[in-house]
């Protein structure tokens, strides 16, 4: 295996920044979407009169309420996602393959 | 001799049609006159689409030629058009009918399964995506076998596709056999066999291509309808949720219950499996993965996910209004329901033909005969693109994977790999046809969380681990994704679904409804374990690899380009 230029790439500092700032993203994204649906879910296990409960006058309870929340977030955080990637990490990306092309 | 093939395929689909219109016309003699009008509707509407969509598939076929245009449409779709086509993969005729059918029986209990099915889209934009399309080519088996020995773990991830498609296919088979059946009228043999034949049609002459865009004008279609649906429903109400869940409580038996969690998810380690199997199955699915291989580049794939994320999250918001609309608009009108002992209605499963037909009678309260044979239609068209995405995807792991890298050691050619793959795709399609018979009067319900449980515990585990963990060796993966495959089958085999319901035994021997929590740390674990005790010179070779194959997912440099081992 002759794979030099990846040890180049591995060591270069805008390669290193990208990342470190995009993995960070990401995964915190990641995590938050995980502790927002397994919270989702914790609550249907564990305390389902809280879901039960009524958030007005109605009969509208907040379980429905939360669990809309929970799609909208979803789809919130991969446009919060794609948002930053569109630009920031793909410009890091093009100016590192400029750097990296002779 | 392609275009004799396709012809005779097509006649052959155009005669069973026939048939079965004739079949049809002769029971509808006994029937009522009314069903014999909507029924029409429904076959003529079907009709243009199958032939719209043959039409597409001919012009695919002649647009097909080299391995990357079978099995990844030459890389040619667009961000949006993958994001539709993912969508329409996902919005199967089990999600649309099954999840509006759930919120008609037990309200909230439907939303569980709405948000399990979503979230999982999220997590595989954030970490999988753009690292499946910088690291693979055709199969996620490319991208699993990146760094690793290539005829062991195509073996394996073979074996996890080739399963998970089988217990998918199984049960949507059975559900369109059945479907059709009750919407057209028509035999359920038939109906099996239309669908067996025109998925192999599409497959085996269109490739990705035809398949992909079956699926995109399925998925337009599906939606305009839904959103017409929810619209109509929405529209008595004012606009007002709160009006519509106030009628809802009113109407239904249970009243005030369907508001909150009901009896669904039981205890709390089956909420959490069932959460966990959901949410990381898709991300093993191995007809969704391939859909990352057919865009150009890791920008794309991230907007496809994008585009699907949203498509499917307004969908489920649509099944959700959809459910509620078949509560207040079915359930005080006694001609959906046949009367039980004593004329007594049972206002849930009297429906007729059982609560996964609500959204099915709702569009004939909300939009006339017409547009029942409309939504029978999109129904009939939304289990066909389905099933050939299905096929494409087993089509493509026997092919791909274990043809030309494991029988051929790597000394096969690209024509002879896709001769393989429509092969395969015929095969495929033969046996699904078979098996749609065989299990007829099967219970097939547990298949799809089968599916889904196999997809979370092998082919997630094997994709995730070799792409994060530098420790990752192929003793490991091995193992690990064999040990998650056996033990999640095993699991639902001695679950209550199986072991009580279809074996017939008094008591479950594994007492959870899903294996995921269970089987998914197996391989995880398993993975993690075998790999820390692999030392052998092969295991430090691989993982003095992952540098490369790190670059390289992170940055796409070197990607789009074939690889070589």
């Amino acid at each position: 295996m002759t794979d030099e230029p990846h040890l180049r790439i591995l060591r270069n500092a805008q390669f290193q920044d990208l990342v470190r700032r995009r993995s960070r993203f990401a995964w915190t994204l990641a995590v938050l979407m995980l502790v927002i649906y397994f919270g989702f879910i914790a609550l249907v296990a564990f305390d389902k009169p809280l879901l039960a409960m009524k958030i007005g006058a109605g009969v509208t309870s907040l379980g429905i309420v939360l669990g809309l929340a929970v799609i909208i977030a979803a789809f919130l955080l991969t446009g919060i996602y794609v948002r930053r990637a569109n630009s920031e990490f793909d410009a890091l990306t093009a100016r590192l393959n400029a750097e990296l092309q002779p | 001799m392609r275009r004799f093939l396709w012809v005779s395929a097509l006649a052959a689909a155009i005669g069973t049609l026939a048939h079965f219109g004739l079949a049809h016309a002769a029971g509808a003699l006994e029937g009522a006159v009314d069903r014999q009008a909507l029924n029409w509707a429904a076959i003529i509407m079907f009709f243009l689409f199958v032939l719209g969509t043959l039409g597409i598939t001919y012009r695919a076929a002649m647009q097909t030629r080299s391995a990357a245009d079978f099995y990844a449409a030459g890389g040619g779709i667009t961000g949006f058009q993958n994001g539709l086509a993912i969508a329409g993969d996902y919005m199967s005729a089990a999600s649309f009918l099954g999840i509006s059918g759930l919120v008609f029986s037990s309200g909230f209990d439907g939303l569980i399964y709405s948000i399990g099915f979503l979230v999982g889209w999220p997590v595989i934009l954030f970490l999988i995506a753009e690292r499946l399309r910088n690291l693979g080519k055709f199969t996620f088996a490319d991208v699993a076998s990146f760094r690793l020995e290539p005829t062991s773990i195509r073996i394996l991830s073979a074996t996890g596709t080739l399963v998970v498609v089988a217990f998918y296919l199984i049960a949507q088979m059975v559900g369109a056999g059945k479907l059709i059946q009750l919407l057209f009228g028509m035999e359920y043999l038939y109906a099996v066999v239309i669908v067996g034949v025109l998925m192999i049609v599409y497959v085996a002459f269109g490739g990705m291509k035809a398949t992909t865009w079956v699926q995109i004008i399925k998925a337009c279609l599906l939606l305009a309808g839904a959103t017409f649906m929810a619209f109509m429903v929405m529209q008595r109400y004012g606009f007002s949720p709160e009006a519509m869940f106030a009628d809802a409580v009113r109407i239904h038996p249970r009243h005030d219950a369907i508001m909150a969690p009901g009896a669904l998810v039981s205890d709390p380690v089956s909420a959490i499996s069932l959460g966990l199997a959901l949410m990381f199955g898709t991300a093993g699915l191995p007809h969704i993965l391939m859909r990352f291989f057919t865009v150009a580049d890791a920008r794309a794939a991230r907007k496809s996910v994008f585009y699907a994320t949203g498509f499917i999250a307004y969908f489920y918001i649509l099944t959700f209004i959809i459910g509620f609309g078949a509560i207040t608009f079915l359930m005080t009108d006694d001609s959906f329901y046949t009367a039980g002992a004593g004329g007594v209605i049972n206002r849930v499963g009297g429906l007729i033909g059982g609560t996964n037909m609500a959204a099915i009678h709702l569009a004939n309260a909300v939009g006339g005969s017409f547009f029942l044979g409309f939504i029978s239609a999109v129904a009939f068209a939304t289990i066909l693109a389905v099933v050939a995405g299905l096929t494409l995807a087993g089509a493509s792991a026997v092919s791909h994977d274990l043809y030309a890298e494991v029988i051929a050691r790597g000394h096969s050619n690209e024509q002879k790999e896709v001769r393989i793959s429509k092969l395969s795709a015929v095969v495929i399609g033969i046996v699904a046809i078979v098996l749609g018979y065989v299990f007829e009067n099967q219970n097939v319900a547990f298949m799809v969380g089968l599916a889904f449980a196999v997809a979370a515990s092998c082919n997630f585990p094997v994709l995730l681990m070799s792409v994060f963990w530098k420790g990752t060796t192929t003793r490991g993966s091995l193992i690990g994704g064999f040990l998650g495959l056996t033990s999640a089958v095993a699991m639902v085999i001695l679950s209550k679904a199986v072991w009580v319901q279809t074996l017939g035994y008094s008591q479950a021997i594994f007492p959870y409804d899903n294996p995921a929590l269970f089987s998914m740390t197996i391989a995880f674990v398993g993975i993690w374990l075998f790999s820390k005790m692999d030392s052998s010179v092969q295991a430090r070779a691989e993982q003095a690899a992952f540098d490369a194959q790190y670059v390289r997912s992170e940055t796409g440099i070197g990607a789009a380009t074939a690889h070589t081992h």
